[in-house]
């Protein structure tokens, strides 16, 4: 079990960013992201200083540009559902690249795209730069109900356990002769996940019994509370409220 | 297909994220019920929680991974809500894929942070109630057999997608960021979805059928078709004295809540579906009103310029679908006020009640009933709020 320390989208750094307190930066990406989504669309250039802050954010952190990128794959199929916005959604008509297009659909389609990798990118760079018991940690000082952390821990700690249960099942069922090609293979798939239901269930009794054994009564010990210094509270509220000026500005003019 | 920031506005989500809360608030007190109910528990109540449904929820992430080839190439995956409302209970549903939510949001950046809420009400709470509502109901209504938990689980997660579907249709057409003509949004997801609730369909069934096939006790939606022991008696099968009346083989059916669930999913497809072709015409009283000339007088209701008046939602030209969503937020807004009112009463009456005899004596008389027993620990825990 040498997994569950760390996740794929971590990066392992000392830099400022890296160092902050776990909440701090949760507060900070949350306030951003509201932020970028309640701007205005018309208002072009205060996304691109939005990507602008982003940018250095990453620069801070010691993130590549490319790792990012990357990580925005995800995105995909909204993407598709925002190039399928200028054909489909009524309104006045333009001409662009030769193709008859609705200027709502183009706005339509440009909100989502800005706004969905904005939102993108500020969720991979907390993920980069937080470890996995850090963030939960962080989720615990935000006051979440401490029952929901230790589902969430016991997900995240576990996650890799079964991962790896249903990879060693799949290298079994290959192992003897066995390929997935269509719907006539789904039966073995279902009992698989069947079978797999029921090693995750009986892992979690076993998993419960050995805590109570050991004086488990429903709660956590708090072994390390984080804390935030004022300082590191201002240097994390520096993002959203950076963009909130932002957002300002653009609204005056 | 997690939404991302931006789809949907700012206050729509904000009103999205305080029902996913709700919703999880709730989840978190049924799943003590569901999972610390098994007869093999004994004592153990609230400390299973943590452990099984963590567990259940690294389940639902690892199984989104198992990948099932459709043809050539192209390859789905379950998205597990269904599944999970079926194997562990709908609240302990619920509450796992909100985790998993929750988490794949925050670890992998999969869903926008503040479609958070969206996300858990589409693809947690709609999915996994209106499984677990069609899944119960049919599971009564057929004959306690194996045979009829695979019906049931086919049509229950047949219906979770598309009903998942058309609720993000609803939510895109009251918060959404581009107006998209709302009706072919609407058959151009749901006709997707059913596609795609087929497979769901299948593998969820197919999952259920080998779980059961090994473990029945571990499937929430099959407690209660265990058949009773029977003893070989001098030859003859004689049906054995049972050890223990264990309290979770009485499955939720006779509890308020399933009750309440159905008549809420019922009363929201009339108001959403089948008010579609309901007559736009006025009704009797009013007809005549209008041939007689009566209503010239009538005053315009003070309520008329509301964004609801006269049972439809202004700003949606779509006569049929502005009828339906504004049919299903006054269900909405009834069940909700009606909830609140009936809560505040039952919680004045639990504490008067209180007062009176010992807390002991009502549980044990109500742990004799067998079903009650659950709901007396609930009681007496509010009636200490209360006093």
């Amino acid at each position: 079990m040498g997994a569950g320390h760390t996740h794929k989208l971590y990066r392992h750094g000392h830099s400022p960013v890296h160092r902050m307190p776990p909440h701090c930066k949760l507060v900070a990406v949350l306030g951003f992201v509201v932020v970028v989504v309640s701007t205005p669309r018309e208002a072009v250039w205060a996304f691109a200083a939005y990507a602008a802050l982003l940018g250095a954010v990453a620069a801070v952190a010691r993130v590549s540009p490319w790792f990012v990128l990357r990580r925005l794959v995800i995105e995909v199929p909204f993407v598709a559902f925002a190039f399928l916005m200028p054909f489909v959604v009524p309104g006045e008509q333009t001409r662009l690249l030769g193709v008859e297009v609705s200027v709502p659909g183009l706005w339509g389609a440009w909100n989502v795209l800005a706004k969905g990798t904005l939102g993108v990118t500020a969720s991979v760079l907390l993920a980069a730069t937080t470890e996995l018991r850090a963030l939960l940690l962080g989720l615990q000082r935000l006051k979440l109900p401490p029952l929901l952390v230790q589902i969430a821990s016991f997900m995240i700690r576990y996650g890799d356990v079964i991962t790896d249960e249903m990879r060693r099942m799949s290298v079994a069922r290959r192992s003897r002769g066995f390929e997935a090609r269509g719907v006539r293979h789904w039966g073995v798939l279902a009992k698989s996940a069947g079978a797999l239901f029921i090693r995750s269930y009986e892992r979690g009794e076993r998993v419960h019994l050995a805590m109570v054994s050991r004086g488990y009564t429903g709660s956590m010990p708090v072994l390390d509370e984080v804390t935030a210094s004022r300082a590191q509270w201002c240097s994390a509220a520096a993002l959203p409220v950076t963009a909130l000026l932002i957002l300002l500005l653009g609204w005056t003019p | 297909m997690h939404v991302p920031d931006g789809f949907i506005n700012a206050p729509v989500s904000a009103a999205a994220g305080l029902a996913a809360a709700g919703a999880v608030a709730a989840g978190l007190r049924g799943a003590r019920r569901e999972l610390g109910g098994s007869a093999l528990a004994g004592g153990h109540g609230a400390e299973r929680t943590a452990p099984l449904a963590g567990l259940v929820a690294a389940f639902v992430f690892a199984v989104q991974m198992l990948n099932f080839p459709v043809a050539a190439g192209t390859s789905g995956h379950l998205l597990g809500g269904a599944l999970a409302a079926i194997l562990v209970g709908p609240w302990t549903g619920v509450l796992c894929i909100a985790v998993v939510l929750l988490m794949q949001g925050v670890l992998f950046a999969d869903g926008g942070l503040t479609a958070l809420g969206v996300n858990i009400t589409v693809m947690g709470v709609v999915t996994v109630l209106v499984a677990y509502g069609i899944f119960r109901g049919l599971v009564k209504v057929l004959p306690r057999s194996r045979r009829s938990v695979t019906v049931a689980s086919f049509v229950a997660s047949l219906a979770s997608v598309p009903a998942a579907a058309a609720a993000f249709t609803l939510l895109y057409a009251v918060g959404g960021t581009t107006d998209v003509p709302v009706t072919k949004v609407l058959t151009a997801m749901v006709g997707v979805h059913v596609l795609i609730g087929i497979g769901e369909a299948l593998i969820t069934t197919a999952t259920v059928g080998a779980v059961i096939a090994v473990r029945p006790d571990l499937v929430y939606g099959a407690r209660g078709l265990t058949a009773p022991l029977k003893l070989r008696v001098g030859g003859r099968l004689v049906d054995a004295v049972p050890v223990a009346p264990a309290p979770a083989a009485v499955p939720a059916a006779r509890s308020t809540r399933t009750v309440w669930i159905t008549g809420l999913a019922t009363a929201l497809v009339l108001a959403g579906v089948v008010s579609f072709y309901a007559s736009a015409s006025p009704d009797g009283l009013e007809k005549v009103a209008a041939d007689q000339g009566i209503d010239k007088k009538a005053e315009e209701h003070a309520a008329a310029d509301s964004p609801l008046a006269d049972y439809g939602v202004s700003g949606l030209t779509d006569a049929r679908l502005s009828g339906g969503l504004a049919g299903t937020i006054g269900v909405g807004g009834t069940v909700l006020v009606g909830t609140g009112v009936f809560w505040a009463v039952r919680r004045r009456d639990g504490a008067r009640r209180g007062e009176g005899s010992g807390e002991g004596v009502r549980a044990g008389a109500r742990d004799a009933v067998g079903e009650g027993a659950r709901d007396g620990v609930r009681d007496g825990a509010r009636d200490e709020e209360a006093v």
